[in-house]
């Protein structure tokens, strides 16, 4: 029997981690052993484990060629004087990217929060697109079609959250896929393969096996503005009152 | 009852809406693109053009599986969740043909103090120094093994 | 930018072209239902400008949609708007409500009105002109009184369908503003409804202004009984429209919820010059004051014209305002409540300054060229050369 040769390790381990997800029912259009009814994305985010080194923040902008100043994800930083929950002083220098520098605080309480889109189920966004540029797909991915929107900015408008951006050279609305084109070759996200702490976890809430089932029914976890009812997806552990 | 020729002005406006109207079915037969509707209120193909992107970050999987000795060391360090494009940058390329790109080692100088300097948003419990203090300006790897970074794991140089 | 904004938030996304596009069809609504006060309420006073305020509304409408065309990131892609609507925006379904009230209704009645007009010019005039009206005429040329009278009633129902078309032409400008719940500035049940009312407002006092331009221009008397109405009307739709606005903010001020002290700061800071000088002040206090005058008091001819003037024009002042502290003022603040921005905006840029004052000038061209084909003075109406 001939070795195994390095390039088919290589080719193998990526298929071999990707098969014990999916079942062999594709989608045409997207990799053919993905189907799409069998997943339903969301991300877990831990704010006890963000220590705001915006590698996200960056990897993000390789994976997607995200254009300098705009941002498919970015890093909050907090501080909260005492009881002061309603005002925090809050920053984000050119969103992360480059990290933080050194905070003007030395008391308080201080923490960074990394945010992007809720992919949410009940998107006000989806809702006001003129055209169907913006959708779901079948496993809860909201996502844009460059080819077809017409760069009305309702939905950028409408999003509650402020993770749209107009793209400067496309002049189309653009916004975090989920890395749409890895998860569904089985990948996770570019942010939560950089994360360092695991701060960001890619979750499919129909796989029973996947740990957001178990970490959700033992921690206390809030999603961004829920008095809106958008259904976003992003569950965050350790979210304090004061993030807006 | 209205004479006829009392109202031929109308019934030739009521044809000029009508050829407006078929109009503007025709141009929907031949504009609308042939994949809008297949799952929804948007264009089918745009699943296929978005999933086509290329791939920038290999995944950690694919990094060890050729190179299984820095796998190992760092799995027992306190790295071990740190995969290897956060600190080596997209690898997918290198991945794909291992010979025709040579990664760059990543600049020590800026890479570690992304996460290590200390920052009083940072969580209690996560190593933080204050690098001048801590170092006196020498490069981190001077005492650190990047892939096994604990000092206690025998991994000083 | 001040204080903390998301970091997609701090360049504006609607510019001054937006600000521009319901004015225009503000107005467009605002001149339409002052043509549907004689025609359908029986305000004969105001006839004298009944056609005028049609081609008014028709020349605003044809400009409306320009400002649209040029912010759009990909203007060659609008039709998609009407290939593929999707039914949940508001935005879609403007398209459709813009055809019909175009086509079916302001065209319609246009048309209608001047049939006997548009015969009798494809019969004595020569050239271009002559075949524009021959094509207009669809090729009928009874003007006889049966046919003219079958064209009275179908415009009269038309009218009356026009009434709630252009509620909705502009009432659904309000909606896309006030359905969306991300933003605290816009989203109220309240905003079609002012916008409704300011647009009637807007409207009303443009085509008032129109009328003394054009009867200065053309020497004519102005009809002081007609004059006199209109201003009447816009006194009351005034006073409707002030009452909205001031229980939309007596009730923001009251409930003083998450958004509020975000908003508070930003009108007194950001918005200053254009909602308190501009749009309070000048654009609401003083027109008021003034017709409220002119309706107290009695004034002589002279004195009526002169606060009718500046009535009209310090109105129209204070409505364009009203939309750019919607429009721009909803894009000012964080939605994190946490800071603000600034507008750049820019001049010879395609959404910039200069070609929004273009785009504001346009309409009084065409509507410059819609007189000279279809002349509304009724004291000069041509004399039919045949009948059936």
């Amino acid at each position: 029997m001939t070795p195994i040769t390095r390039r088919q390790v290589l080719l193998l381990l990526p298929a071999a981690a990707a098969a014990w997800e999916f079942v062999l029912a594709g989608t045409p259009e997207t990799a053919p052993t993905y189907n799409s009814a069998d997943h339903w994305w969301g991300m877990l985010l831990d704010i006890t484990k963000c220590i705001g080194c915006g590698n996200c923040v960056r990897a993000c902008a390789k994976e997607n060629d995200v254009p300098d100043g705009y941002f498919r994800t970015w890093v909050e930083r907090y501080h909260v004087s005492d009881f002061h929950i309603e005002s925090p002083l809050v920053d984000s220098p050119d969103g992360g990217k480059e990290g933080f520098p050194p905070s003007a605080f030395t008391d308080g309480k201080n923490f960074f929060v990394p945010k992007f889109c809720n992919h949410c189920v009940d998107s006000p966004c989806t809702q006001v697109c003129p055209v169907g540029a913006t959708f779901h797909t079948a496993d809860g991915v909201v996502l844009v079609d460059q080819n077809y929107c017409v760069g009305c900015r309702y939905c950028i408008q409408a999003c509650p959250y402020g993770c749209r951006y107009f793209h400067p050279t496309k002049h189309v609305a653009d916004k975090c896929t989920l890395c749409y084109h890895r998860i569904v070759k089985g990948l996770t996200t570019a942010c939560c393969e950089n994360c360092p702490t695991g701060a960001r976890q890619l979750a499919d809430l129909k796989n029973p096996n996947d740990p957001i089932h178990a970490f959700l029914k033992t921690h206390s976890v809030q999603v961004l503005k829920p008095h809106l009812a958008t259904g976003a997806k992003n569950f965050y552990n350790g979210l304090d009152g004061s993030v807006r | 009852m209205i004479p006829l020729k009392d109202i031929s002005h109308l019934l030739r406006m009521a044809v000029v809406f009508l050829l407006g109207l078929a109009l503007f079915l025709l141009l929907r037969s031949s504009f609308i693109p042939k994949s809008f509707g297949r799952y929804g209120h948007f264009r089918g193909d745009a699943l296929g053009e978005i999933t086509a992107r290329p791939i920038a970050y290999a995944g950690h999987q694919t990094c060890e599986g050729c190179h299984p000795e820095e796998a190992d060391t760092k799995s027992k360090g306190v790295h071990a969740h740190v995969n290897c494009e956060a600190c080596h940058g997209p690898l997918a390329k290198h991945a794909e043909d291992p010979a025709s790109i040579t990664p760059q080692l990543p600049d020590v100088a800026q890479l570690c103090v992304r996460c290590h300097s200390e920052n009083i948003a940072k969580p209690q419990g996560f190593p933080q120094v204050n690098a001048k203090e801590h170092s006196g300006g020498q490069l981190c790897d001077t005492c650190h093994q990047p892939h096994s970074p604990g000092l206690s794991q025998g991994a000083r140089k | 930018m001040e204080g903390f904004m998301y970091p997609n938030e701090v360049e504006l996304q609607w510019s001054v072209l937006i600000v521009l596009y319901p004015f225009l069809t503000g107005l467009v609504a605002g001149a339409f239902i002052l043509a549907s006060l004689e025609r359908i309420f029986r305000v004969e006073e105001v006839k004298p400008t009944y056609r005028l305020a049609l081609l008014t509304a028709l020349a605003f409408l044809i400009v409306a949609p320009m400002p649209l065309q040029l912010h759009l990131g990909h203007p060659e892609r609008s039709l998609e708007m009407y290939l593929t609507p999707h039914r949940s925006s508001a935005m879609a379904m403007f398209g459709f409500v813009y055809l019909w009230y175009l086509m079916a209704v302001l065209l319609m009645e246009i048309w209608l009105d001047y049939r006997k007009d548009i015969v009798v010019f494809s019969q004595t005039t020569t050239g271009l002109k002559r075949f524009f009206y021959r094509v207009l005429t669809l090729g009928s040329n009874n003007i006889s009184a049966g046919s003219l009278h079958v064209d009275d009633r179908v415009g009269w129902v038309i009218t009356l369908i026009g009434i709630p078309s252009a509620f909705m032409l502009h009432g659904y400008v309000g909606f896309i503003f006030g359905s969306v719940k991300a933003n605290p500035w816009w989203s109220t049940p309240l905003m079609p409804v002012v916008f409704l009312f300011s647009a009637m407002v807007s409207g009303i006092a443009l085509v008032m202004l129109v009328y003394m331009v054009t009867c200065a221009l053309r020497k004519v008397a102005i009809d002081m009984r007609c004059l006199d109405t209109i201003a009447k009307y816009l006194f009351y739709t005034f006073v409707i429209d002030f009452t909205l606005e001031m229980l939309d903010l007596i009730h923001r001020i009251y409930e003083a919820d998450e958004s509020f002290r975000s908003l508070d700061f930003m009108v007194h800071t950001r918005l200053f010059v254009s909602q308190i000088v501009l749009q309070i002040l000048l654009g609401t206090a003083t027109p008021l004051v003034l017709l409220a005058a002119t309706q107290l008091v009695r004034l002589s001819v002279a004195v009526r014209k002169r606060l009718y003037a500046i009535a009209g024009f310090s109105t129209l002042i204070g409505i364009l305002a009203m939309r750019w502290n919607v429009v721009i003022g909803g894009q000012l603040f964080s939605k994190s409540f946490l800071g603000y921005t600034t507008y750049k905006m820019g001049f010879v840029t395609r959404e910039g300054l200069g070609p929004a004052i273009l785009l504001t000038l346009l309409p009084f061209v065409i509507l410059y060229i819609l007189i000279k084909l279809f002349p509304p003075w009724y004291e000069e109406l041509p004399s039919p050369t045949s009948g059936d």
